[in-house]
């Protein structure tokens, strides 16, 4: 820490500081939202990465290229990464450059503390990766890190695995805050709170979750730890405990945190398909209020992760009415995009094409999770691959192609820049061909009974395993596509117009592309 | 809303890096004793990293506040930056109380449904077949599997040191929040008084617990590892204390600038975040009171 800067003079700066420290001691959202996004991209290459690995192994029967140790670590780190390193810190990070900018404000609220949440994400997931490393392996029990697995049978990274939880627990509770501070208290003057974008309103409402449940997440694995190393019996029977009660204290985090995951996706493309279709968005006010909606019925629906458990049937029976309710609100959106669409003039640029491919491949995501939600089939469908394709269906068009159609809407706002069209929609079809090769026949595995997170299958299963393979490496490379589309677009192309879309509203378009360091520092009035 | 031009925002701060690494190195730190305690082989680099966290996060704690006492006192932060920071606590105050939650279910569900199903109860009271001749009570005196997990011999009641624990926070409540009229007063020295009060209560009310603590291991076989009874007990206690510790600490902090003359009638976040914290800690003990140690 040898470069300190002094406050006081650095003070009022216009333009960025130079080098690295430029970005180490930063304060300013632009910044910040920039090393999110970027951060996300290399665990999202990681995450995927360790997607390649498993499948590789799944690409014939039998076990071929790695020992089943080591798949179960690379089906779990995959999962932890994509979840909260990639997608998670993506939509922070596009929180972070469009929130100030599409609400009319300097900055966020408190720009010091943006940083820290920022900077502790590449200390929880040095930490987490670095467990691969230890002795007896990194993290194996999956994702969900169910105990015992996680308790009496984890390996002893698995302490540092609860710390690197912690760690990125503290950064989204912070980034958080942030949010819903930014959003509370910097709007422009005239701004009301039924004005705001749709993209502000799903992040208002999944700050307010995050902040609801990391903490819980935080609870749970200090549990871990205590039953780990201190001799308590939260999760074991023998001390009068009970192992599915981890499951339920689990996900009352974890439901929360798929619409974490998702919520922020639906604000996106609120805003895309309007501009595209060149038309308002079709029932704004619903749109608020099925958002709040899903928010509220995502806290009690968390046992429908656990049909299989042993939960009485009065259980079963509200968690899966609870959960089909859920169907109305996302009907109700999906009803206003289709609305939206409906006699606009569309055209069908690059992040048109992501959010259109979003509002089709999320609902069949949709249709499988309510195939899932109902408590005796789920009997059935439980832990199979019909689990992974409905999930993989709901994260992979709808989080991750919310994002990449985020990046190409706003990648001329953010780099002055037009990307390159044609490579701009070879990446989306090569994506959606690949994507839709690697889950679609998942489903039809899993409904005959191919169970998740084993190396080896049925020689049955063989035909759609490769053909899953096949897309899962056409979607992977595809996305080394998209880094190059980035690049390119940073280092030039076709200058950008302040508002060089047609259609686009909002007053992120008023400012110039690039948008220049600061901005808003005198606030827009808004009508 | 009119005060926009003057929204404050900070220049380039080594603050936050310090932070991240710092606790990057206390997490690692403490991973690697836990660990080494657990495999009987110690972890002496663990110790230091701790050690180098734990300074850094001192250090930094000191720094970053330093900071924003002397940016408040130039004038920096205007009616709007002290809205985001009552945003900023408030909604801090709210995950504290949601990271309680996650005990107190816990709690809640093991009493009402694992363990009587454990004890044979209603129709998932097949999990009996486990240890037939286990019966679920609460307290729980006796643990599935006594061997594993000897259970306690007695439990605390609550009308001793509890409830006059009990008294003694509700009291500080009471006492911080007459510092905080007499410092909107401009009574500086019943300021320090109330808030010196409050500080007083807050120690002794950590000593009291450190002794029923000791009373619960030495005395009543009540420990960490005497099943679910001592899990709850003190996971709940236990992250309550330390949250009494930090706000203790904080309302010191506090006390100290007080001395220091900072603050004004009209301007004294600081002082009001801590209090926020301190009545938030006595809420939790109420919970606690009634239902870890009264029901």
């Amino acid at each position: 820490m040898s470069a300190v800067i002094d406050h006081h003079h650095a003070d009022h700066a216009h333009g960025p500081a130079k080098g690295l420290m430029r970005w180490v001691l930063t304060t300013n959202h632009k910044d910040i939202g920039s090393m999110y996004l970027w951060f996300s991209f290399i665990m999202f290459l990681a995450g995927g990465s360790m997607a390649m690995v498993i499948r590789a192994e799944l690409f014939q029967p039998g076990l071929q290229l790695v020992q089943p140790e080591f798949f179960n670590q690379m089906t779990t780190t995959h999962g932890l990464i994509m979840v909260f390193g990639a997608v998670m810190p993506a939509f922070v990070g596009l929180a972070n450059w469009m929130i100030p900018l599409m609400v009319g404000a300097p900055d966020m609220a408190l720009p010091r503390m943006n940083n820290f949440s920022f900077w502790l994400l590449p200390m929880a997931f040095g930490l987490l990766l670095s467990t691969l490393f230890m002795e007896g392996g990194g993290p194996n029990f999956g994702w969900t890190f169910y105990a015992p697995l996680s308790t009496t049978y984890a390996p002893p990274s698995v302490t540092f695995f609860i710390f690197a939880i912690h760690l990125a627990g503290i950064s989204s509770i912070m980034g958080a805050i942030n949010i819903i501070a930014t959003i509370l208290n910097l709007r422009a003057p005239g701004m009301t709170l039924m004005k705001m974008p749709l993209f502000v309103w799903t992040w208002l409402i999944t700050a307010f979750l995050l902040i609801a449940v990391m903490p819980v997440l935080a609870g749970v694995v200090t549990m871990m730890l205590m039953d780990i190393h201190f001799g308590t019996s939260f999760f074991n029977a023998a001390g009068g405990g009970d192992p599915v009660m981890f499951q339920h204290i689990f996900w009352f985090f974890g439901h929360p945190e798929v619409y974490i995951m998702i919520l922020p996706a639906f604000g996106a493309v609120s805003q895309i398909i309007p501009t595209f279709s060149r038309k308002p968005l079709f029932g704004y006010t619903s749109m608020v209020y099925a958002t709040a909606a899903i928010a509220f019925l995502s806290f009690i629906v968390w046992a429908h992760h656990m049909f299989t458990v042993g939960i009485p049937i009065t259980g079963e029976l509200f968690f899966m009415y609870a959960t089909m309710l859920i169907a109305v609100p996302t009907g109700v959106k999906v009803f206003n995009w289709v609305s939206t669409m409906f006699r606009g003039a569309l055209t069908f640029e690059t992040p048109m094409l992501f959010a259109i491919a979003f509002v089709i491949l999320f609902t069949i995501g949709g249709f499988s999770g309510l195939m899932l939600a109902i408590a005796p089939a789920d009997f059935q469908y439980h832990d199979t691959y019909f689990v992974v394709a409905h999930f993989h269906y709901v994260l992979v068009p709808g989080a991750i192609f919310g994002i990449f159609a985020s990046a190409y809407y706003w990648l001329p706002k953010w780099t002055g820049h037009m990307y390159d069209e044609t490579l701009g929609k070879t990446h989306f079809w090569m994506s959606f061909i690949g994507m839709n090769l690697a889950f679609f026949p998942m489903h039809f595995v899993g409904l005959a009974g191919m169970p998740r997170r084993i190396p080896d299958y049925n020689i049955m299963f063989a035909n759609f395993n490769m053909v899953s393979s096949i897309g899962a490496f056409m979607f992977g490379a595809t996305q080394l596509l998209f880094l190059f589309i980035v690049i390119k677009c940073i280092k030039g192309g076709p200058k950008a117009a302040a508002n060089p879309w047609e259609g686009a509203e909002g007053l992120e378009w008023t400012v110039p592309s690039p948008a220049p360091y600061h901005t808003f520092t005198t606030p827009p009035e808004v009508k | 809303m009119a005060s926009h031009e003057t929204y404050y925002v900070p220049a380039q701060s080594k603050w936050p890096i310090i932070a991240s690494v710092g606790l990057l190195l206390t997490v690692f730190g403490g991973g690697s004793m836990i660990n080494g305690m657990s495999s009987g082989e110690g972890s002496v680099a663990g110790k230091w990293f701790l050690f180098a966290g734990a300074l850094m996060m001192i250090y930094m704690l000191f720094g970053w506040f330093s900071n924003v006492v002397r940016e408040s006192d130039q004038g920096l932060y205007s009616p709007q930056m002290d809205r985001s920071f009552r945003m900023g606590m408030g909604w801090f105050i709210f995950s504290e109380v949601m990271f309680f939650a996650a005990f107190f279910g816990a709690l809640f569900y093991v009493r009402t449904f694992a363990g009587p199903w454990l004890g044979g109860e209603g129709d998932k009271g097949v999990t009996n077949i486990l240890w037939p001749e286990f019966q679920f009570a609460w307290p729980l005196m006796s643990n599935p599997d006594p061997k594993a997990f000897p259970g306690p011999a007695e439990t605390i009641g609550p009308w001793q040191l509890p409830l006059l624990n009990t008294i003694i926070l509700i009291t500080s409540s009471v006492t911080v929040t007459f510092a905080h009229h007499a410092l909107r007063a401009d009574k500086r020295r019943a300021t320090k008084a109330w808030l010196g009060l409050t500080v007083l209560l807050g120690v002794i009310f950590v000593v009291l617990q450190a002794l029923e603590y000791q009373h619960a291991y030495h005395e009543l076989g009540l420990t960490l590892n005497s099943g679910i009874y001592g899990s709850t007990f003190f996971m709940l206690t236990g992250f309550h204390g330390a949250h009494v510790t930090m706000g203790t600490v904080i309302l010191a902090v506090m006390l100290i600038r007080i001395t220091r003359g900072h603050f004004t009638p009209d301007k004294h976040f600081g002082f009001e975040a801590a209090s926020w914290y301190w009545h938030f800690v006595d809420v939790v003990w109420v919970g606690l009171f009634i239902f870890v140690y009264i029901f």
